[in-house]
C-alpha cells in the first residue's frame, strides 16, 4: 500500500507539472526523492523546482508544512527516513545534529556540487552536514519620505530610532511611538499598517521584506519609497542588533545511497542559476545561489553583514533559553514587572528545561 | 449480560482506545519520570555562510551509546512535577521566606508559570462554563417559541459558532476585533474611548477569551436543551396551567426541573474542554497576557527546536488529574446511580 | 383558557423576539461578513486604514476593475485543488462517523445492559482518556507511526479521531441505551433471540435518534480537527483545515489569505445542508432521552 500511495503523488506531481517538466533535470541512475520543508514562497520556489526532477526512474514527493520542525527528527530517525532530504535553518538543524540523523555530504558535493560556491557549504568540524541557499535576518524598514521631509538620518541605534520617532510625532507625522497593541504583531500583521501610511520605521524580517516593496501590491507609492537598512545597534555594541540565519538543506542518514544520489542531484538541479534568473523569485529572498545579484530586499541582510552581525548560534541550548526569553519578557515590556523580576523568571524557567534536556546538572 | 457476550460487544470500541488512548497515555505516565542524559558536550568548529565559530555541540555517537542501555532516560521520580516549571515547592518555599504579607506572597505565586496558567484555566473554566449554559438555557426557550417555518435556518445561524472550524476564531474574528477592526471600531465609538483596544491588556484579553469562549459553546448547549424542551411533558405543563402558575412559574418548577439533567451533561462536557482551553490563546496571539495548561504542554513540545517531553508529559498528567478533581461530583453521582441500579 | 395562557403577552414576545434577534446576530455575524469579504480583495477585507473599505471594496475596484471578485475562489479551488482536500475530508469524516457509531452503538449498548461493577470503571476510564489534551496524545504518535511506516496515511488519522472520539461516543450512547426500555430487548431474548439477535431486531430499529445526534458530533470532530490531520498527513492526503492552515502559512503571501477566506465560506456551505437535512433527527435524538448523564 505504502508504494502505491507513493507512486500516485509521484503521478500527481508529474500531472501537477504538465508542461513546465522540461528535460533539463537529468538526474543519473533511479531513486526517490522525498523532499520536507517548511510552508513559505521562497522555499516553495525551490521544492517545485526540485519537483520537476520527476521521471520515470526518479519519484519526487514533497511534504511543505508549517510542522516540519516537530515531525522531522521522528521522520529522519525511522530507516529508511520518511524523507531523503529536509529543508532547515540554522536553528532547526541542531536537533537532527544532536541526534544524529544526518549524512555527511562531502562526496556528493564533491561528485555533483561543482555549482555550489564555497559559501553554501555548512561545516561542523570540517564535515559538510548542509547546504546553505539563502540568508536572512531582521533589519529596519524605514519610509525614506518622511524621514527626509523631516530632515531626519537614517538611525543607526536604537536611540536614535527612538529620537527619531518622537520627532515624527512631534512633527504630527505619525501619531504615536508605538501602538499599544504591540505585543500581538507579527511580520504578516504589520504589513497592513504599513500600506495605510501610519507607520514610519519598523523592524522585520528580510524574508518578508519583498511584500513591503513591492510596487505591485496594494499600495505601490509606499513601497516605492519603502527602504531598508542594517537593524540599528544597542547602546554602545556598534553591531546591529540581530542575527543572521540561513536555510538550507540537509539529509537523511537513514538512505540508500541511490536515493541520496538522486536527491543530492535534484536538488543542486533546484539551486542552479535558473532559479534566481526569474526576478519574481529572486526577489523573494536574499539568496546565496550562484548567479545571483542582491535586489533591495535583500540589501538589509547584507548591510547586518558588513555591519558585523553575528550569525545565530547553533548550540543546542539555544533554542531553551530563546522560549524561556520569549515567555517571560513580555510582562517586563507591559511594564507590570522590573526588568530583574522577568530576567530572574526567565532564568528559572531555562534552568528548568536545561536539566530536564540533560545539559545542566 | 454474561461477561463473554459483553466483552464481545465492547471488544472492538476496547481496542482502538487501548492501542491509540490507553498506550500513548501509560507512555506519557512513564515518560514524565524520567529526564534527558547528561548532555556529553564535543566543542566544534562551525562554519557556514556566515564565517566560523567555535561552538558547543552534543556528542550524537556517545548519546547513542547512552540511550541504548537507557532508552527513557534518567530516572527523575517525581523531580519534573515538582520542579519550577510545575508545582514548584521549592520555589513557593523561597517566595514565602522573603515575602512579608499574604498579598505580595500570593502575587508571587501566581507568578509562577504553571499557576500562571491554572488561575487563567480555573477563570476560563468557571466563568465560561455557567454562562454557556445559562446563555444556551435562554436561546433554547426563545427558539422554541418561533413559527415553525424560520426555525431551520435560525437553529442553522445559532450552530455556526459551534460547527465552523476555530481556524476561522484565529483569522476572521482576530481582524474584526482589533481596535481598526469593525467590532473593535464600534466598541471605540460604544465606550466613546478612541484608544481602546481589547489587544493591549491583560483584562480586556482575559475578557475576549472569555466572550469568544461563551460564543463558541453557547450553541452546543443551545442544541442539547432546545432537543431537551420538546419532550417536557404536556400533561404535567397543563395541569401546572391549571394550577394557575405564571409562565416564569411554569418554567421554574417544570421546565427546569425536567432539564436538569441535561444541564449537568452539559455541565461534565463544558469543564472538561473549558479545563483545556488552548485553540483561542493561539488564535488571539494571547500568549503574552494568558496562558493555560494547555498552552504549557503546546509550549513545552512545539516551543523551542527539541520538544521537552517530560515536562508535557507531567504538565498534561496534571491536567487530567484536575479534571478528574473537577468532575468528581459527577463521578460520584453517576456511581451512586449506578449502584442503584445494579 | 388554556389558548389564552399560552399566548404570549407582548412585551414578553417582543423580548424573546429581540433576545433571539440580537443572538443571531451575535452568532451569524462573524460569518455573513466573512462571507461578504471573501469576494474582496485582502487589502479590502483585512483594511487597516478604514474598515468601511471591506463594505464598499476601495481596492477592490482598484485592482481589479469591479467591486466583486472571485480570485479568492478561483485560487483556493483551481489553482490550489482545494478539492483535493475537501475529497480527503470527506473520506475522512465519513469514515470516522460510520466506524465510531459502529463500534459506539455496540460497547454503549453493552454498558447499558451488563450491570456488572466493571462497567462503570470502563466509562470512568473512558473519561479519563477524553481528559488527556489531544496535544500530547499527537506527539506520542509520531514515533511509533513513522517507524511502523503508516503515518501520512487517511486510514491511520481515521482510526486515531475515531480512538480519540470513543469515549465521548460511549457516553452518549450508553446513556442513550438506558433510556431505551430493557423490556423490548429481553422480551426478544424471551422468544429466543440470542443477545446480538435482539440487539439487531428490537433496538436498531428505535435508536436511529440517538445515534444520529452522536453522529453529529462525531461528525464536527473529525471536520474541524486541526490538532491531529496538521501533524499525521502528509501534504498531499491533507484534510481541508490543514489545508486551509497552509494558505495562511509561515508567512502570509499577499493574497493568499484570502483563498483561506474563501475557503473557510466554501466549507461552511455542507455543513449548512447538513443541518438542514438533520435537523429534525438531531433535535428528536436528544429529546429520546440520549444525554441524561
Amino acid at each position: 500500500m505504502t508504494k502505491m500511495l507513493l507512486s500516485t503523488a509521484a503521478t500527481a506531481a508529474l500531472i501537477g507539472l504538465g508542461s513546465t517538466a522540461s528535460a533539463d533535470c537529468a538526474i543519473e541512475g533511479e531513486g526517490s526523492v522525498r523532499i520536507l520543508a517548511n510552508d513559505f514562497q521562497a522555499l516553495n520556489a525551490v521544492v517545485s523546482r526540485a519537483a520537476e526532477c520527476a521521471s520515470d526512474t526518479v519519484e519526487v514527493t514533497t511534504n511543505e508544512t508549517e510542522e516540519h520542525k516537530d515531525i522531522q527528527v521522528a521522520a529522519l530517525s525511522t530507516d529508511p527516513a520518511a524523507y531523503t532530504v529536509a529543508l532547515v535553518a540554522n536553528g532547526s538543524l541542531v536537533p537532527l545534529l544532536n541526534e544524529g540523523l544526518t549524512r555527511p555530504l562531502d562526496d556528493l558535493v564533491a561528485e555533483y556540487g561543482e555549482g555550489l560556491m564555497d559559501s553554501q557549504l555548512v561545516r561542523v568540524n570540517g564535515e559538510i552536514v548542509a547546504i546553505a541557499f539563502m540568508a536572512n535576518s531582521q533589519m529596519l524598514h524605514y519610509r525614506a519620505d518622511l524621514l527626509e521631509e523631516n530632515g531626519i538620518a537614517v538611525p543607526e541605534t536604537y536611540e536614535d530610532m527612538i529620537a527619531a520617532s518622537q520627532s515624527l510625532a512631534d512633527a504630527g507625522v505619525m501619531a504615536d511611538q508605538m501602538s499599544s497593541d504591540f505585543l500581538t504583531y507579527d511580520s504578516n500583521e504589520a504589513l497592513p499598517y504599513w500600506e495605510a501610511e501610519e507607520v514610519a520605521l519598523k523592524t522585520g524580517w528580510g524574508s518578508r521584506t519583498a511584500a513591503f516593496i513591492d510596487e505591485n501590491g496594494a499600495a505601490p507609492e509606499i513601497a516605492a519609497q519603502t527602504k531598508v537598512a542594517a537593524m540599528p545597534s544597542w547602546g554602545d555594541n556598534d553591531i546591529p542588533a540581530t542575527t543572521l540565519w540561513w536555510d538550507g538543506f540537509t539529509m537523511a542518514k537513514n538512505i540508500s545511497d541511490e536515493d541520496a544520489a538522486a536527491t543530492f542531484q535534484a536538488m543542486m538541479y533546484a539551486l542552479s542559476p535558473e532559479l534566481v534568473a526569474d526576478p519574481e523569485t529572486a526577489a523573494l529572498a536574499a539568496w546565496l545561489v550562484d548567479g545571483y545579484t542582491p535586489t533591495p530586499a535583500s540589501e538589509g541582510v547584507f548591510a547586518n553583514v558588513e555591519a558585523g552581525a553575528r550569525p545565530y548560534p547553533m548550540t543546542p541550548y539555544m533554542g531553551m533559553l530563546h522560549t524561556a526569553l520569549g515567555n517571560n519578557l513580555a510582562e517586563f515590556l507591559q511594564g507590570q514587572e522590573s526588568a530583574e523580576k522577568a530576567l530572574e523568571d526567565a532564568v528559572a524557567d531555562y534552568t528548568t528545561a536545561a536539566t530536564e534536556a540533560g545539559f545542566l546538572q | 449480560m454474561p461477561h463473554k457476550t459483553f466483552l464481545a460487544f465492547i471488544l472492538p470500541s476496547l481496542i482502538v482506545m487501548l492501542l491509540f488512548v490507553a498506550l500513548p497515555i501509560a507512555s506519557v505516565v512513564y515518560q514524565s519520570l524520567f529526564i534527558e542524559h547528561e548532555q556529553i558536550m564535543t566543542e566544534v568548529e562551525n562554519c557556514g555562510p556566515f564565517g566560523c565559530t567555535v561552538e558547543r555541540r552534543v556528542d550524537s555517537q556517545a548519546m547513542e551509546a547512552l540511550r541504548s542501555e537507557q532508552p527513557a532516560g534518567r530516572f527523575n521520580g517525581l523531580g519534573t512535577y515538582f520542579n519550577s516549571g510545575h508545582l514548584a515547592f521549592e520555589r513557593i518555599g523561597q517566595i514565602w521566606d522573603r515575602t512579608e504579607t499574604w498579598g505580595d506572597f500570593i502575587d508571587q505565586v501566581m507568578n509562577l508559570p504553571f499557576y500562571k496558567a491554572l488561575i487563567f484555566t480555573l477563570a476560563y473554566t468557571f466563568i465560561v462554563t455557567p454562562c454557556v449554559i445559562v446563555l444556551g438555557f435562554f436561546i433554547a426557550l426563545g427558539v422554541n417559541a418561533i413559527p415553525g417555518l424560520i426555525k431551520g435556518p435560525v437553529i442553522f445561524f445559532s450552530l455556526l459558532p459551534m460547527i465552523v472550524t476555530p481556524l476561522i476564531g484565529s483569522l476572521v474574528l482576530y481582524w474584526m476585533i482589533d481596535s481598526r477592526g469593525i467590532i473593535g471600531s464600534a466598541l471605540q465609538v460604544i465606550f466613546n474611548d478612541p484608544t481602546l483596544s481589547l489587544k493591549a491588556s491583560p483584562t480586556l484579553t482575559w475578557v475576549t477569551l472569555f466572550v469568544y469562549g461563551i460564543w463558541h459553546s453557547a450553541p452546543f448547549a443551545f442544541v442539547v436543551f432546545y432537543a431537551g424542551l420538546q419532550g417536557v411533558p404536556r400533561d404535567t405543563m397543563e395541569s401546572a396551567m391549571v394550577d394557575g402558575a405564571s409562565r416564569w412559574e411554569r418554567v421554574r418548577f417544570v421546565t427546569i426541573p425536567y432539564l436538569l439533567p441535561l444541564a449537568t451533561f452539559i455541565a461534565l462536557m463544558q469543564l472538561m474542554d473549558n479545563f483545556r482551553v488552548f485553540e483561542p490563546i493561539v488564535g488571539f496571539s494571547a500568549e503574552a497576557n494568558a496562558t493555560s495548561l494547555s498552552y504549557l504542554i503546546y509550549s513545552d513540545l512545539r516551543g523551542s527546536d527539541s520538544p521537552l517531553f517530560a515536562s508535557a508529559a507531567a504538565t498534561s498528567v496534571l491536567t487530567t488529574i484536575g479534571v478528574i478533581i473537577l468532575l468528581m461530583p459527577v463521578l460520584i453521582r453517576t456511581w451512586r446511580d449506578f449502584n442503584r441500579k445494579a | 383558557m388554556a389558548r389564552s395562557a399560552n399566548a404570549k403577552p407582548l412585551p414578553l414576545l417582543a423580548l424573546s423576539v429581540g433576545f433571539i434577534v440580537i443572538w443571531l446576530i451575535a452568532a451569524a455575524f462573524p460569518f455573513i461578513w466573512t462571507t461578504w469579504g471573501s469576494f474582496k480583495v485582502e487589502p479590502d477585507f483585512f483594511s487597516r486604514s478604514d474598515w468601511t473599505n471591506a463594505i464598499t471594496g476601495t481596492q477592490t475596484i482598484r485592482q481589479t476593475g469591479a467591486p466583486f471578485t472571485g480570485a479568492g475562489y478561483e485560487g483556493a479551488w483551481i489553482q490550489q485543488e482545494f478539492w483535493k482536500s475537501v475529497i480527503n475530508t470527506a473520506i475522512v469524516t465519513l469514515s470516522v462517523v460510520v466506524i465510531s457509531l459502529t463500534l459506539g452503538t455496540l460497547g454503549g449498548y453493552a454498558l447499558a445492559r451488563s450491570g456488572y461493577r466493571y462497567t462503570f470503571w470502563i466509562l470512568i476510564a473512558a473519561l479519563i482518556f477524553r481528559a488527556m489534551p489531544h496535544v500530547t496524545l499527537v506527539s506520542g504518535y509520531l514515533l511509533p507511526f513513522f517507524e511502523l511506516g503508516i503515518w501520512g496515511y487517511l486510514p491511520t488519522t481515521i482510526i486515531v479521531l475515531v480512538a480519540i472520539n470513543q469515549p465521548f461516543t460511549l457516553w452518549m450512547l450508553h446513556s442513550f441505551f438506558l433510556s431505551i426500555p430493557k423490556d423490548l430487548d429481553e422480551s426478544a431474548m424471551v422468544d429466543g433471540c440470542t443477545r446480538f439477535q435482539a440487539f439487531r431486531l428490537a433496538v436498531i430499529p428505535v435508536m436511529w435518534p440517538g445515534v444520529v445526534t452522536t453522529g453529529l458530533f462525531s461528525f464536527l470532530l473529525a471536520y474541524n480537527d486541526f490538532t491531529v490531520t496538521s501533524m499525521l498527513l502528509t501534504q498531499e492526503n491533507q484534510t481541508m483545515v490543514p489545508k486551509i492552515s497552509s494558505f495562511l502559512g509561515s508567512t502570509q503571501a499577499e493574497g493568499k489569505v484570502m483563498y483561506a477566506v474563501a475557503a473557510v465560506v466554501s466549507a461552511i456551505a455542507p455543513l449548512f445542508v447538513l443541518v438542514l437535512f438533520f435537523q429534525r433527527q438531531i433535535v428528536s435524538g436528544l429529546t429520546a432521552g440520549a444525554v441524561k448523564g
